[in-house]
This record gives structure tokens, C-alpha cells and sequence, in this order.
């Protein structure tokens, strides 16, 4: 049923030295059980759960210890059967090294698993609602890499095929593949459920043609089904080809537009990592408490793949691979084109760990932060993007802070690939100085948010305070008024009347004169970009203003 | 273990602008024996001045500006605008116009701007055109090429006349000099002298050789094959190259097909002057040249465009660093309104 379409291609792209033989000889082992289980409440992209366990409380395995409440969110679960020793701030594996909430599991090794209830084959029968609620509840993630709650993307509309991404093109990392080698009928199995909720009418299932030992498994697995509704597709090896935007360029020629979803073309992606845990999760009623990772590089004594309970600290899984070799030199989660370096080994394997790749020093070769060449415009970097950016160009605003063309220049369509630093013979850190002008953007956005709500507020204030005064004065007034009254004597002349009124109409004036004339400071030497940000913050005090006085 | 950190991603292709930069340099090797070969002592003593002046600027403006300086001067970009300019000027220029060419080039064209990666313009033809406006006489200074005079003007004489503007013997600098094929037949054809005339000339005739110019039909064909290599090593982009030859036939040929008596062939424009080192060495300077593809093809485009206005109705000798310049300036426009259309954002079948 091999099929030969003709495949689109991407733009650029790159063909790499990929060192997936160091991983992929052996079968996939298992992690031996620990002591203690480290669970980050929030390991996807969305809202954190809700924590609905206590401390000292005995927890099951597969057990929802928090609950996701938010439409993006989803719930983490224990891993093995034990007790909640703390809920609090712990080191998880982030970039910036930050702590966040998480919820510590002393093992009790009796591997007591709360009740299953598996919906097995009868999910043919089962609406499309009710699996996405069991998908959701058993906390799966797209295991590519992204850990988008699955089940959100598994729309009905109008979905004609589903693809399912095998393709695994970051150098080193293997997991997929030996998935494939070993659990072809379950990630077949898997993709079966997915279709039958979003009722697509075909599957299609890719691998990069690197990976003959996984291609003839999931071949194998696909004529045992003989349903005819599942397709291999080999895609050619070239880097980012499992990018889901270029994967759906390659296999359907369509482009999913800007700023739109995958479904917007009738198409949907997932990764056949996460199509083996929803197999599980139907099939077994078993969460996604546990994934494979690819330990790797040449840092490593043994590499190979493990299947590792999430919680499970980095330094553990690499004790069982045989250590750290005498000159490992860079811990990085994921791959060297996407991944990012820790510098300490003492933090949990999150969903989102699909390789723990430890380098020796002659390795690798990260751009060079501190000193790099200028940019010669040389033009490279525009040929490797998929995403036919132009990179030297973004670099040049991006550097001078120029935040306006650079996002003109589509920063924000960039995939952070990593193709136009890898070929730059300037050795800029490009990726970074894109991602740093992205949040200086989403930072200046959300300044912007804060400082126009607290203006708002701020005005609102000075409103209630004045009206108060002018209350109290009124009552005052209308006191003396009855005092004088009382006494008999005539009211208060009409004169003082007149200058009261005067006088009150005066101070109106001037503290009207005053709100306005909040003359700018520092308006000399301004460039065209700061003017323009004056210009805007006074049409925003304006329209505030107005919509106050409406 | 506490271990390095370091941003993604983490492995590169070790390419770096120190080989881009000489691998141009020794493209620029063959042509340029070429030009020793048929010009004489004068190109090497050019080339000798550019170089030490060019590296001089480089290193005095670097060290006011308090930047690394034998990083920069290992680069090799210096060399390469050394070695432009050194072919771009007559052999016979006086010293001290080289030098001024090469302080120019260097020290106000590169540097003031910012250094490698920040100049607007391509520094070896803002220095040459600063001295064709400034001594006009003086930069017509060509010798006859080998094969017309019958040896190398003599080392003692080619330095007399570029550091004492005089032979020892008092004759007169016209007697060593001669025009270049694109100047004769302008001058000829002023004179109402039509192209098939001049080529009979007794005295230009010779200097058609077979195609368009003794000596310069083989600098330039050792310029585009040196530059097909370039192209072959990934170190320029084909467009710019191919648009300009493509644009520069199209025009010269339509016009000497209109009238062959005062449009010389598409061919003579093609092997004259410095049509070649334009195409794969001074247009292709990725600085200065446009960088979105469509703009590299506008780009090649426009000087062959602007070229061959110059050279055919222009006041000066060839056209080609005016019409780099000139191209330089549009350069922000061109990557401006030539952005491709990215990913989602165009119509695919």
C-alpha cells in the first residue's frame, strides 16, 4: 500500500550529520523505579492544574494529582503508588533555570494502580466528546516536542486527513523511532482513535527515509490493519521536514495559512508519540505518566532510549545509562537544533523530555555569543529558511531594537528553527536575538496593558475623589444654611453667595488647567520611533478619556 | 555536575566569512596574472600600494575607533577592495592618486560607515570614482597590452612615470600610453568614425585582438570562469551575475542590431573593460548588493542597465563603478519591497 505521490517541498531546509546510530541500536529499557518523583504542575503549553491532593495524603498510581480547570490545561498524574511529601517550589527543566510549583512523591514501591476502567474496542461506539474527555483527563500532550493538550486540536470540523508524524528529523534524538520499531500496532491502534474522533478519511502516516528498521514495522503493522485507510508516506531526510507546517507543505502542497491552525486546510498533525499515549489511555485507561527518552551523545557512557516515568530526575536516567563520560560538556533537553542546555542535572524529566542529549566539548558548536562577525548580508541564511524569512534582515532591526520593522519583517512567523545560525558564516546567534526581540515585544505589550489600566484607574480616582469633595461641601453648605436659619439671622448675603461660586467655578478651572497641561518632558533629540510612541500614548490617554466622559 | 550553557542551536557548519573572503581572493589570482601579464610592472606596483595603503587606513581608523584590529585585518575584505582597485586603475596612475583612491576606499567608504558588514557602497569603486572625478587626465594612463608594444615598459620606467609623472628621458607620458578599446571607439565614433573604421585604424585597430580587446578578452574570460567556480563553492549567488550578463547582451544586442555602425556587439561589451570583475566580484560584494532574491535580480539588472548608458552615451570611460554605486543607493528600497512572500502567505496548487 506504499503509495508514491509526489511530494512539495519547503523552502531551504538543511541536510545534517543526524548520530542517531549512537541511540537507536538497542531496544528501548525500562527506568528502574526511584525513591522520589518530582511532578511540575505545569508541563504543557496553558494554564497550571489546580492541585487536588494534600500533603501526607497516600497517593495511587495513574492517580490525577491536579486537575485541569481552564480550557488550555492539562491534569499531571502520579507516576507510581506513594505519598505526597510536598507541594511546593522546586527546579524544573526551563531554560532560565526558574522553580516552579510541583508536587514531590515519596515511592512506597508497591506499584498500586488505581482502578481502570479501559474503554478498549468499544471506542468505536463512543462519541467524539467523550474520548476527547478521557484523552483530556489522562493529561496528554503533544509528545513532539510542543505538549499542546491534545485533545483541544481534535476538532470535527471539516478534518479530511490526519497525518501522523513519524518523521523525527533533530539529529540524535531516536525515540520515535524505536516507538515505531516496537509499538507499531499500538501507534497504529492510536491513530485509529484519533481519526475516529475528528472522522477523518485518511491517514497518512510519515517517516524520513532514514529510518528503514521503522518504516518496515509500521509497514507491517499498516497491511496487518488492511482497513486501506492508513498510507506510509517516506518523506526524503532534510531538516526541519517534521515541523508540522513544513511536514503538511510536503505531504499535502497545501500551506497553512498565517496566523491560521492546520484544520483551517482540513488537516491535522500528531506526533505518533502522543498517538501511542492515547492508545494507552483508551485501551489500558493508563494517563501519560511516563514517555520515552532518548539519552544520548557522546557525553553519555551507553546511550539509548528509556522509558521514563515523568518525575524522574535527569541525574537518574543518565546514572542508568552509565553515567556521564569523563569529558561531557553540555546537558541539553531536546536536540541540538531546538533544544536548550541546563546547567544542572537535578531537575525532573518533564512530558516534554524527548532527548536528554549530553555533549562532549568537541561536539558541538553553538554560535558565538560574545564575539561574532558582522553580518555580510551574504544571503545563506535566506536560502536554509523554511519559512522564507529574511534573517539577516530581522537580524539587523532585531539588533537595533527596532521593534516595529522587525515584526513588518514577520518575526513572529519565525519556527526558531535554527537553520539560518547554523549556516551563518558570521556565527551570529540569530534564533537568540530573535527570541529576544520577542519578548521584548510581548513585555512591551503587557506594560502597555498594565499602565493603561492603571491610568484608568488612576483618572477614575481622581473622579471619585472630586465628586466627594463637592458633596461634602454641598452639605456643608446647606448645614450653615440651616444653622443661620435657625438663628434667624438672613441667610448668608447673596453677595458671599456669588463669591463662593466664583470661587468654586475658579478652582474648577484650574485643576482643569492643571490635568491638561501635563506638558512632556524630554522631547528634544527624539527619533522618528519614540515620536511615534508619544503620538500613540497620547491618542490612547485621549480615547480614554473620551470613553470616560461617555 | 554543573554543566556549560549555551543557546540553540548547538551545531553549526563552521562556515566562516575568513574563507568566503579568500576564496574571492584566490578566485581573483588568475585574472589578475592576466592583467600583469598583458599591462605590465604598473598593475603589480598598484597592487602593492593598494594593498599597504588600504591596510595602513584599516588599522589607523580601527585603532581610533578602539575596535580589535588584526581581527579585522585577517578578514581578508581589505585585501579584496585592495586588489579591485588595484585592477580598476589605469597602470600607469601616479602614486599618490592610488594612494588617495585606497584611503578613500578604506578609511571614508568602509570605515566612516561602520566598518565590514555596514557600508552602503562597495569601497573599491567609491575610491576609484572619487579620483576618475577628481583627475579625469591622469586615469587615462593605460599601456598598450602586450602583443601591440612589444615588451613590458621596463621596470625603471614604469616606476619614473608613477613617482616623477615623467620618463627618464624626458619623452612625453603620451608616447608609453594608450587608449582602451571602449575609449577608442567612443573617441572614434565622436569623430564620426564607425565601429567597422575604427577596427581598421592604424593605430586602435590593433587593439581589438579577436573578440573585444587583445588582452582583455582573456582577463575577462579568466574573470568569468573563476567566477563560475565562485559560484560552483557557494561563496556568491548566481543571480546576480547571471542577470547582469543576461541584461548587458539583451541591451547591446538590441541596440547593435538596430544599428551595427555605432553599437559595438553584444560580445565586445561582454569581454571589455570590467565587465566580468563586475559580474562576479564587485556586484556580488553581498554588503552592498541587494540580499532578497528578486532584489538580486533587479540589482544585476540595473547596472548592466546604467552600464551600458554610461559607457555608450556617458562622458566617461567605462561604466561600471558609477553604475555599481548608483545601484548601491537603491539598494534599501529593493530588499524593502522585494520581500518574498513567507510561508501561509501565498497561493500553492
Amino acid at each position: 500500500m506504499m503509495e508514491s505521490t509526489t511530494l512539495k517541498h519547503f523552502h531551504g531546509g538543511l541536510k545534517l550529520n543526524y548520530h542517531k546510530e549512537l541511540s537507536n541500536q538497542g531496544p528501548i529499557a525500562k527506568c528502574k523505579p526511584q525513591s522520589r518523583y518530582v511532578i511540575p504542575l505545569q508541563q504543557h503549553i496553558g494554564a497550571a492544574g489546580e492541585v487536588i491532593v494534600k500533603q501526607g495524603q497516600r497517593v495511587l498510581k495513574g492517580q490525577m494529582l491536579a486537575i485541569s480547570e481552564k480550557l488550555v490545561s492539562a491534569p499531571v498524574h502520579a507516576p507510581v503508588s506513594g505519598t505526597i511529601v510536598e507541594i511546593g517550589k522546586h527546579a524544573t527543566p526551563h531554560p532560565s533555570g526558574m522553580e516552579a510549583d510541583c508536587i514531590i512523591i515519596e515511592n512506597d514501591f508497591q506499584d498500586e494502580w488505581v482502578e481502570k476502567k479501559p474503554v478498549a474496542d468499544d471506542y468505536n461506539q463512543m462519541n467524539s466528546h467523550d474520548l476527547r474527555n478521557i484523552i483530556r483527563n489522562a493529561g496528554i500532550v503533544g509528545l513532539g516536542g510542543a505538549v499542546f493538550p491534545s485533545a483541544i486540536k481534535q476538532t470535527e470540523v471539516n478534518i479530511n486527513t490526519l497525518i501522523l508524524n513519524g518523521i523525527e528529523c533533530e539529529p540524535y534524538i531516536t525515540c520515535d523511532d524505536l516507538l515505531m520499531r516496537e509499538r507499531a500496532r499500538e501507534v497504529i491502534q492510536g491513530a485509529d482513535i484519533i481519526a475516529h474522533i475528528i472522522k477523518a478519511r485518511e491517514c497518512i502516516i510519515t517517516i524520513e527515509d532514514n529510518k528503514p528498521e521503522a518504516i518496515a514495522a509500521m509497514q507491517a503493522a499498516i497491511d496487518e490493519d488492511s482497513t486501506g485507510f492508513f498510507r506510509l508516506q517516506i518523506v526524503p531526510t532534510l531538516y526541519p521536514s517534521g515541523s508540522e507546517k513544513m511536514l503538511i507543505k510536503i505531504v499535502t502542497g497545501k500551506e497553512i495559512p498565517m496566523n491560521g491552525l492546520p484544520a483551517d486546510i482540513g488537516v491535522l498533525c500528531h506526533n505518533v508519540g502522543t498517538a501511542y499515549a492515547i492508545h494507552k489511555a483508551i485501551y489500558e485507561d493508563e494517563p501519560l505518566i511516563s514517555r520515552i527518552v532518548t539519552v544520548t551523545g557522546n557525553g553519555i557512557e551507553q546511550a539509548q532510549n528509556l522509558e521514563v516515568p515523568i518525575g524522574t530526575s535527569i541525574a537518574d536516567c543518565i546514572e542508568q545509562c552509565g553515567g556521564y563520560s569523563s569529558d561531557a560538556h553540555c546537558l541539553i533537553i531536546g536536540g541540538p537544533m531546538m533544544g536548550y542546555s541546563l546547567d544542572n542535572d537535578a531537575v525532573p524529566v518533564i512530558k516534554a523530555c524527548n532527548c536528554l542529549l549530553v555533549t562532549s566539548s568537541d561536539e558541538i558548536y553553538p554560535a558565538n555569543t560574545e564575539a561574532h562577525m558582522p553580518c555580510i548580508r551574504c544571503g545563506r541564511c535566506v536560502e536554509a529558511c523554511p519559512v522564507q524569512l529574511l534573517p539577516q534582515q530581522l537580524y539587523w532591526y532585531a539588533s537595533c531594537g527596532n521593534h516595529e520593522r522587525v515584526s513588518e519583517y514577520h518575526l513572529f512567523d519565525c519556527i526558531e528553527c535554527g537553520c539560518c545560525t547554523y549556516v551563518c558564516p558570521s556565527q551570529i546567534p540569530l534564533v537568540q536575538y530573535y527570541r529576544n526581540a520577542k519578548s521584548e515585544i510581548w513585555q512591551q505589550a503587557a506594560d502597555r496593558k498594565k499602565s493603561d489600566a492603571a491610568r484608568v484607574r488612576h483618572e477614575a480616582r481622581e473622579h471619585r475623589l472630586e465628586l466627594q469633595k463637592r458633596e461634602r461641601e454641598e452639605k456643608l453648605r446647606k448645614k450653615r444654611e440651616m444653622l443661620n436659619q435657625k438663628k434667624g439671622k438672613p441667610a448668608t448675603s447673596e453677595i458671599d453667595e456669588k463669591k463662593a461660586a466664583i470661587a468654586e467655578a475658579l478652582a474648577r478651572v484650574k485643576k482643569k488647567k492643571e490635568i491638561q497641561e501635563i506638558t512632556p518632558k524630554n522631547t528634544d533629540n527624539l527619533n522618528a520611533a519614540q515620536e511615534r510612541q508619544i503620538r500613540e500614548a497620547d491618542q490612547r490617554r485621549k480615547s480614554i478619556k473620551k470613553e470616560n466622559n461617555e | 555536575m554543573l554543566f556549560r550553557k549555551a543557546s540553540s542551536p548547538f551545531i553549526s557548519a563552521q562556515a566562516s566569512v575568513h574563507s568566503i573572503m579568500y576564496q574571492v581572493l584566490y578566485a581573483l589570482i588568475p585574472g589578475t596574472l592576466a592583467a600583469i601579464y598583458f599591462f605590465g610592472w604598473g598593475i603589480l606596483i598598484n597592487l602593492l600600494i593598494t594593498t599597504t595603503v588600504c591596510l595602513l587606513s584599516e588599522a589607523i581608523i580601527l585603532k581610533l575607533r578602539a575596535r580589535p584590529v588584526s581581527a579585522s585585518l585577517k578578514d581578508g575584505s581589505t585585501l579584496i577592495t585592495a586588489c579591485l582597485l588595484a585592477l580598476a586603475l589605469p597602470p600607469l596612475v601616479p602614486w599618490w592618486l592610488t594612494m588617495i583612491a585606497s584611503i578613500f576606499a578604506i578609511a571614508i567608504a568602509k570605515q566612516l560607515y561602520g566598518g565590514l558588514g555596514f557600508n552602503l557602497f562597495n569601497p573599491a569603486m567609491v575610491g576609484y570614482i572619487v579620483v576618475m572625478i577628481s583627475f579625469p587626465g591622469q586615469m587615462t594612463f593605460w599601456t598598450a597590452p602586450l602583443g601591440i608594444s612589444d615588451g613590458w615598459l621596463s621596470l625603471g620606467d614604469t616606476f619614473s612615470i608613477i613617482f616623477h609623472s615623467a620618463l627618464p628621458d624626458q619623452s612625453s607620458i603620451d608616447s608609453v600610453t594608450m587608449a582602451t578599446p571602449i575609449d577608442a571607439i567612443k573617441t572614434q565614433l565622436s569623430l564620426e568614425h564607425d565601429i567597422a573604421n575604427t577596427r581598421q585604424h592604424k593605430v586602435y585597430g590593433a587593439l581589438f585582438g579577436n573578440i573585444s580587446g587583445r588582452g582583455w578578452e582573456w582577463i575577462n574570460l579568466l574573470f568569468l570562469l573563476s567566477g563560475l567556480w565562485l559560484i560552483k563553492q557557494k561563496v556568491i549567488d548566481w543571480r546576480i551575475p547571471v542577470s547582469f550578463l543576461v541584461s548587458l547582451l539583451l541591451i547591446s544586442n538590441l541596440f547593435a542590431v538596430i544599428d551595427y555602425a555605432s553599437y559595438p556587439s553584444a560580445l565586445f561589451h561582454l569581454f571589455s573593460g570590467g565587465t566580468m570583475l563586475c559580474a562576479f566580484f564587485i556586484a556580488t560584494d553581498p554588503i552592498s548588493a541587494s540580499t532578497t532574491p528578486r532584489g538580486r535580480w533587479i540589482f544585476g539588472a540595473g547596472i548592466a542597465v546604467l552600464t551600458y548608458t554610461i559607457r555608450t552615451w556617458g562622458g566617461y570611460p567605462d561604466g561600471i563603478a558609477f553604475a555599481v554605486v548608483l545601484m548601491n543607493m537603491t539598494v534599501p528600497l529593493l530588499d524593502y519591497y522585494t520581500q518574498p512572500k513567507i510561508y501561509g502567505n501565498r497561493k500553492v496548487d
